[in-house]
């Protein structure tokens, strides 16, 4: 279906070309939004960030997997009101440890080289985001849905 | 875009892409003066390695790791550290790489080459200052051509560049280095000329020594000085040194050799020659309008010309500038080994035998005169003392700094500090002394009864193993009150070393703060396997003095702190009579010399810093995660001890994290005790960082505000991997 590989690839794009993203987590019912650099696996399926384990992120994922994390391509211009595209991503976390964490490090700093040191501290997290659905957000108020992992 | 270009191809409208230096060698080379082959590694080679590998975003985050302004040298040298580092381990990529070494190779082959910096001239101020940027001399094949290019890259942000960025209008989305490829012209007679010198304008000077220039450029080699008119193009004066040294190439590089006898009895230029050089770099000056600072070499009669630049100073108006002394810390290996002579053989025996001496005095016989006397001769020996370390150990203790970049070029390791644990492999007075701390807490530990007399009424007996090693420690460390109390009360008793003694004593031994002597057996394998078989001994030469370097960092100021604390015995002693004086409702003229001898010393005064004294910040503003200096590696949590006085060392209990200003090495008893280490002074090498590595704590440096910020008794985390202190358990 040539409409859904659209979206996809709108999305694929949109998620390459920006480096950060908005993560939202939650505990006691307070939901908290941090910035953090991703990077997002070419089936769509996963997104991956990295957060040092000491930080409030790191302690609501553990009490909550449960996250949506934003990413879009304003530029704080008035045309961001027709050109800005806008992801919004649900899932759930879990932190990746053991012989997959290597590979997956290897294509985050693929794509965020000055972070080397940062992704391979041994007191940062590897954080997969399984996602569950993606809501594209396009000309204002344009929104279309892709689900993934039913 | 060409990233690499023959002298000859250069043009004017080459400048912003080559430099002043580069331009200048092409045009002489147009009006006909001799130059080596020469090729430019343009800026753009530069803009495209940084940009494509990432490098450049690493750059400005190495650099706004906290405001610029707040940054002491020793942090801008870190940061030159780390940044050279990244130069060295980040590969040029293919394209890049087949590109330079296609047009590089094609010129020298296997001949030997110099690769010089030729800073970029953005916007018009005069990047041709001399010594901010980097040049290698001898360097041949083309891999290791590629790396010192890597290298004089890195040198665009040198601790030196770093320190005058202003002046140079440094800046990492604009600034580029191009680099000069030039052949080795082997010359047997090398130097320097002046068209004009600064201070006497109608003079020019030459400097010359036999061999090859970079003695003199690196004042290796001291060189013959002739001045010249510069009207009459004569010799004014010629002033001739003791010739006993000068550099010939080696494997790699250029090395110091004697000068054999016949050749160090004659100048290396006849009256002839002189004017030759002078005639040929007022030649250049007649091209360029404006008085030019000339390098050139003699092989045979012919004279090359390897740089010519405009005449500019970096002197500062400013008396307050500090940054003309630090960069005199800049010192040879050569120029160490004098020095390393000279505190060991001469200074530190003469530091012990000062204290040892001072010490056998017994101040309570003196008179009230005799002692204001006494007072003031400790005073000017203390500031005797304090002189010599300002201007020989601190210099000295630069030699790791030295070490440290010379192991990162031959090993390349990913951990740019990895070096300190190669020279940790030494015995600090202050980790032996805290390893006589854990033998007196053992024997605590051992003896329940020992204990219960010690917390109760302080009784030991005199005949007791315990007493023998507690008064030898007193001894040799002092008993610990000084450093507790700031001075203000030392003791000359137990109670404060047996309090810190019986913390100790009530939690398990400290594992010993001894890296495995395999993984430092391994490392000095590994970096001496670097070196073929010639430059292999001069590597272990300068490990060794690295090594010794390093040990004095930490035990110079234990020397110091015992002549100081001579000082503040003696003003103790006047205090107790002072108060005695006091009670007793009595003054007399004597105790009156007494009063205005520490009226005018105020040994207690002045001691805290702006920062300590700004008032606590509103607790509606809360630090939560405060980003410094990752210092030594590890992660742990504790309460923070923040010592703000030397007397809250006296509360410091096991497992709190330990947050001050500044550590010196007369409060490191009590590291052991601690969790983590977190320091506002800021930089790796520092004793805060370094007492910390020995003992493998995590350790955080150069937090600006750290003990405003922090409050005692609060939770914080220390990540020393990463140099974040998370205060606070995060609830909101």
């Amino acid at each position: 279906m040539a409409k859904a590989n659209d979206i996809r690839q709108e999305i694929t794009n949109l998620c390459s070309s920006q480096k950060l993203a908005v993560l939202c987590t939650q505990r006691n019912n307070q939901p908290y939004a941090s910035l953090v650099a991703f990077v997002i696996s070419n089936d769509l399926k996963y997104l991956y960030l990295i957060t040092p384990k000491t930080t409030r992120k790191f302690t609501n994922l553990a009490a909550n997997p449960q996250v949506s994390v934003m990413i879009n391509s304003s530029e704080n211009q008035e045309s961001d009101f027709h050109r800005a595209m806008a992801v919004t991503i649900i899932g759930s976390a879990t932190e990746i440890s053991g012989r997959k964490r290597p590979g997956i490090i290897k294509t985050y700093v693929e794509k965020h080289p000055y972070l080397e040191d940062f992704a391979k501290s041994p007191t940062c997290a590897l954080v997969q985001i399984k996602v569950k659905s993606y809501f594209l957000v396009k000309n204002f108020q344009n929104v279309m849905e892709l689900h993934l992992h039913e | 875009m060409r990233l690499v270009l023959p002298a000859s191809e250069i043009g004017r409208r080459h400048r912003r892409k080559v430099g002043g230096k580069a331009l200048a060698l092409s045009r002489l080379l147009k009006i006909g003066i001799t130059i080596p082959d020469t090729l430019c590694v343009t800026g753009d080679a530069y803009r495209a390695y940084v940009s494509q590998t990432g490098l450049r975003e690493r750059i400005s985050l190495e650099l706004h790791r906290k405001e610029f302004s707040r940054m002491r040298w020793e942090e801008i040298w870190d940061c030159a550290t780390r940044i050279r580092s990244l130069f060295l381990r980040i590969p040029i990529p293919s394209a890049i790489e087949a590109d330079l070494k296609g047009s590089i190779d094609a010129c020298f082959g296997g001949k030997a080459v110099a690769v010089r910096s030729s800073a970029l001239d953005e916007d018009g101020t005069a990047a041709s200052f001399a010594g901010l940027h980097e040049s290698f001399v001898n360097i041949r094949g083309i891999e290791s051509i590629l790396k010192h290019v890597c290298l004089v890259w890195a040198s665009l942000w040198s601790d030196a560049a770093l320190l005058y960025r202003q002046e140079i209008g440094l800046s990492v989305e604009k600034s580029a280095m191009a680099v000069i490829v030039q052949e080795v012209v082997a010359g047997d007679r090398s130097g320097v000329a002046f068209t004009r010198n600064p201070v006497a304008p109608s003079h020019g000077v030459i400097e010359s020594v036999h061999g090859m220039n970079q003695g003199l450029v690196d004042g290796i080699v001291e060189p013959d000085r002739w001045v010249v008119d510069r009207r009459t193009r004569e010799i004014i004066s010629h002033t001739p040194v003791l010739r006993q040294y000068w550099l010939v190439p080696g494997e790699d590089g250029v090395h110091k050799a004697p000068l054999p006898l016949d050749i160090s009895q004659r100048p290396p230029l006849n009256p002839q020659e002189v004017r030759t050089v002078f005639d040929t770099a007022m030649q250049a000056e007649e091209f360029f309008d404006a008085p030019q600072d000339v390098e050139w070499t003699f092989r045979g009669h012919d004279i090359h010309l390897l740089q010519s630049r405009p005449i500019t100073t970096l002197k500062s108006e400013d008396g307050e500038d500090k940054r003309g002394w630090y960069l005199s810390l800049h010192r040879t290996f050569e120029n160490l080994k004098v020095l390393r002579e000279r505190i060991e053989m001469k200074f530190i025996p003469a530091m012990v035998h000062e204290a040892d001496r001072l010490s056998k005095l017994d101040l309570n016989k003196l008179s009230d005169q005799d002692l204001a006397e006494e007072i003031k001769r400790r005073w000017e020996i203390n500031h005797k003392w304090v002189t010599v370390y300002w201007e020989e150990f601190i210099p000295f203790a630069h030699g790791i700094r030295l070490f440290g970049q010379f192991y990162n070029d031959a090993v390349q390791p990913d951990d740019p500090y990895e070096f300190i644990d190669l020279l940790s492999d030494t015995q600090m007075v202050s980790v032996k002394r805290n390893r006589m701390l854990e033998e007196l807490a053992d024997i605590i530990r051992n003896d329940p009864g020992l204990a219960e007399n010690l917390r109760g009424d302080g009784h030991i007996d005199e005949t007791s193993v315990f007493n023998r090693k507690v008064e030898r420690f007193i001894r040799e460390y002092g008993d610990l009150s000084c450093s507790v109390t700031g001075g203000t009360q030392c003791l000359q008793a137990k109670e404060p070393l047996v309090n810190v003694l019986l913390e100790m004593a009530a939690h398990p031994p400290v594992s010993t703060p001894r890296r495995s002597l395999k993984r430092t057996d391994k490392l000095k394998t590994a970096f001496l396997s670097r070196f073929g078989e010639g430059e292999r001994e001069q590597a272990a030469e300068k490990l060794d003095l690295a090594r010794a370097s390093y040990q004095l960092r930490d035990d110079d100021n234990i020397y110091l702190g015992r002549i100081e604390s001579q000082l503040l015995a003696a003003i103790q002693t006047a205090r107790r009579r002072l108060s005695g004086l006091k009670q007793e409702k009595r003054t007399t003229g004597v105790s009156q010399i007494l009063a205005d001898v520490l009226a005018e010393l105020d040994p207690a005064g002045s001691s805290k810093t702006a920062e300590e004294e700004s008032t606590g910040s509103p607790r509606s503003i809360k630090p939560r995660q405060l980003v410094g200096q990752p210092a030594g590696p590890g992660i742990a949590r504790g309460r923070a001890r923040v010592i703000r006085e030397h007397s809250d060392l006296a509360d410091f209990q096991h497992g709190d994290v330990m947050v001050c200003d500044a550590v010196d090495p007369n409060m490191t008893f009590v590291v052991p005790l601690a969790a983590a280490v977190v320091e506002r002074r800021g930089g790796m090498l520092i004793h805060g960082a370094i007492i910390a590595r020995e003992y493998g704590l995590p350790c955080v440096t150069g937090i600006p505000d750290a003990t405003t910020l922090v409050q005692t008794g609060e939770e914080v985390t220390v990540d020393g991997y990463l140099g974040i202190v998370t205060v606070g358990s995060g609830e909101i």
